[in-house]
């Protein structure tokens, strides 16, 4: 199934060359979870702090278990915070 | 110690200073800065005062904190009723100024009255004057500091000044420092601007005492310790900013655009801090230059810019091709997707004239939406506008508009007023998108329930400063709330409106509390002043000052009625995102709210919640 994922601040240097507006796609199996969108890319979990799938929150101990849908947005950021 | 027991009374009517001692009792139950300011402004004036008159004041606070080498310890804050809402006002800057300022050896400055003519005031160290500023009138913050520091034969004196924008009773003026850091809020500017006063200069070199250095060495150092390690303070703000949310919050959806018509903008990635740092096409340069740090400050969060010399709004003005303050998320979002304006370049130029003129990008940003929406639903007409065609995504005339407001020239005047009152004076006032008369800031509440509370209840109308609860709903600080849950945010919402009167009477800054818990700053404040400041009592002091500011605020005339959200966040669907079909649901929050503050059912502290916070 193919999914949009986005990578900002720091993560961003993980999408493929020639990525626009911090997205890009990818092909993954039916079962995948966020957590094979980490290995994909080459990531270190522990950078991707904050994780949303169609902008719902999934925690840290989901990551290995949220299923994952065609067409889903899953975006991820390092430790970030402002105000 | 911590504390300078000294504060300056300026009767700008007489044209007199005065050297008072500085109330120790009130200090041990207030703190300092925002909760002691706020004590003497309570016990100073009627709550039932109009803010531009003589009989306001306007007092300028530091806190035990500021000057010292706590980390973000330079904070100052400005204590007033509040032009814009006529609710309590309390609008805190970094920057130099606050530090410089307890260097000179004073807690407190209370300005009192009206200057027959304008005046500014030099502090240097334990003398202060009055001096005549007829010659700074007119001119804007930038030009004002400048003037000051060659009249005074001084480039280390630090500024604390309005622009044109107070002088011409903009609603929400600004009192800027050091160019471009600012006490922003509420309208403390257009206080100052009433009161003929246009700046205050000083210059401190008598150092700060604290109750126990070694103490206060080993406390600071460890706190600097846990703000550098946590990924947060320690990388995260230092690279991106405060605007490193922009993203964050549009894929939350809970991102106010045009007006909060919708809840996510479609042009989010071309305003964020990703856009700030990448290469423009037009001449190989980032809009971000730098980061820059206030005093004392560890963590760095501020950005500095540069437009685009190509871009409209600078050609051929070399004045504003300098490096100077660029875009914090807040003033992003208000001027860019809650006006639907994604040109970078346009917002930048934008902020630049607020600094400049100083007036608030939040409410100015806010004002000029609620226009938009006036504009396109025929309320507001091409011929009242002076011809500017007022558009959402408008570039053009977010950068006209914000001139002329700057200068309160031509329709700027009209977006002056606030949003509030342009709204109903255009017959529109469901068009206004703020709590007590002052405008939301950059967290559409449908997405996140407890800011909805937060904004109800604000003491100094809608803010997200007063409890910060997107950290805890969105970022997962400290424990990962459901943004779209109304349970548990009553409790959620008082506890981070305590601790963060507590930060904000320290003198430090909010941000530290990213990693910060009052467990690090508790430490530091008992080893700087006298009293035994255990968390406990930081906790008990900070729902104190909450409890003092609400109690002005009811004495003022508001009520119950007011702690509530415009109609379009309680009843309009939000359209798209997460919280597509959901609104506001404040009422399942504020009866639990006024519960768990021992508050009547109106709104009102009880006889024991006072007796118990001693007020």
């Amino acid at each position: 199934m193919e999914i949009v994922v986005k990578l900002y601040a720091t993560l961003a240097q993980h999408l493929p060359p020639g990525a626009k507006q911090n997205q890009t796609r990818l092909d993954l199996p039916d079962d995948a979870t966020p957590a094979h969108v980490i290995g994909r890319l080459n990531m270190a979990r522990e950078k991707c702090h904050l994780v949303l799938v169609n902008g719902v929150y999934v925690a840290p101990s989901q990551l290995d278990r949220h299923p994952l849908k065609p067409g889903d947005a899953v975006a991820m950021w390092p430790p970030v915070a402002g105000g | 110690m911590g504390w300078a027991r000294k504060i300056l009374r300026v009767n700008l009517t007489a044209g007199t200073v005065k050297v008072e001692p500085l109330n120790m009792e009130w200090a041990q139950k207030y703190l300092g800065s925002r909760g002691l300011g706020t004590k003497y402004l309570v016990e100073e004036i009627d709550p039932k005062v109009d803010p531009l008159s003589p009989d306001n004041k306007l007092i300028f606070a530091t806190g035990p904190l500021t000057g010292t080498m706590a980390s973000t310890g330079g904070r100052y804050t400005v204590i007033t009723k509040g032009a814009l809402t006529g609710a309590i006002a309390c609008s805190n800057s970094g920057g130099f100024f606050g530090a410089e300022l307890k260097f000179a050896g004073w807690d407190m400055i209370i300005f009192e009255g009206k200057a027959p003519s304008p005046v500014f005031l030099f502090v240097e160290d334990g003398n202060a004057r009055l001096l005549p500023a007829d010659h700074l009138w007119g001119k804007s913050v930038w030009d004002t500091e400048h003037a000051i520091k060659a009249e005074l034969q001084d480039p280390l004196v630090r500024v604390s000044t309005i622009g044109v924008a107070g002088e011409k009773g903009v609603k929400y003026a600004c009192i800027v420092n050091d160019l471009h850091r600012a006490a922003g809020r509420s309208g403390v500017g257009t206080v100052m601007g009433s009161k003929n006063l246009k700046a205050v200069a000083v210059r401190g070199t008598e150092g700060v005492k604290v109750r126990d250095f070694l103490g206060f060495l080993k406390a600071s150092e460890t706190a600097k310790g846990v703000l550098a390690g946590n990924a947060v303070t320690g990388q995260g703000l230092p690279t991106y900013g405060t605007q490193v949310l922009m993203n964050v919050i549009n894929e939350t959806g809970a991102m106010p655009t045009r007006n909060h018509r919708d809840i996510q903008f479609e042009g989010a990635h071309k305003i964020s801090a990703e856009a700030m740092a990448e290469k423009r096409p037009t001449d190989g340069k980032p809009n971000l230059v730098a980061n820059q740090a206030c005093f004392g400050c560890t963590i760095a969060c501020g950005r500095v810019s540069m437009i685009d010399k190509t871009h409209y709004t600078v050609v051929n003005r070399p004045q504003y091709w300098g490096a100077s303050g660029g875009l914090e998320y807040e003033a992003a979002w208000a001027l860019g997707s809650n006006t639907g304006v994604d040109d970078l370049e346009a917002l930048t130029f934008a902020n630049f004239i607020c600094n400049e003129q100083g007036f608030d990008p939040i409410s100015f940003g806010a004002t000029v939406s609620a226009a938009m929406e006036l504009y396109e639903t025929g309320a507001l007409t091409k011929e009242q506008t002076g011809g500017i065609e007022l558009r959402f995504g408008s570039a053009e005339a977010l950068t006209q508009i914000a001139e002329l407001t700057g200068k309160g020239e031509g329709f700027g005047a009209e977006i002056g007023l606030g949003s509030k009152r342009l709204c109903e004076k255009y017959g529109h006032p469901e068009f206004h998108m703020g709590v007590k008369g002052q405008e939301f800031p950059a967290y559409d509440s449908r997405g996140i329930q407890g800011m909805g509370l937060t904004y109800a209840t604000s003491n100094r109308g809608a803010c997200h400063l007063r409890s910060y609860t997107v950290a805890s709903e969105v970022l997962g600080i400290p424990e990962k709330t459901d943004p779209l849950a109304t349970d548990g945010k009553a409790g959620l919402v008082k506890a981070f409106q305590d601790a963060t009167a507590a930060f904000d009477s320290a003198g430090i800054c909010i941000f530290t509390s990213f990693a910060w818990t009052l467990q690090d700053v508790a430490p530091q404040v008992d080893a700087a002043i006298e009293g035994g400041w255990s968390v406990d009592r930081m906790v008990e002091t900070g729902e104190r000052i909450w409890n003092l500011e609400r109690q002005f605020n009811l004495a003022a005339g508001f009520t119950a009625a007011d702690d509530t959200l415009p109609k379009r966040l309680l009843s309009e669907p939000a359209t798209s995102g997460p919280a597509k079909g959901r609104v506001n649901d404040l009422a399942k929050m504020l009866p639990e709210y006024y519960d768990i503050r021992g508050w009547t059912t109106d709104g009102v502290p009880t006889n024991e919640t006072l007796a118990r916070l001693a007020l």
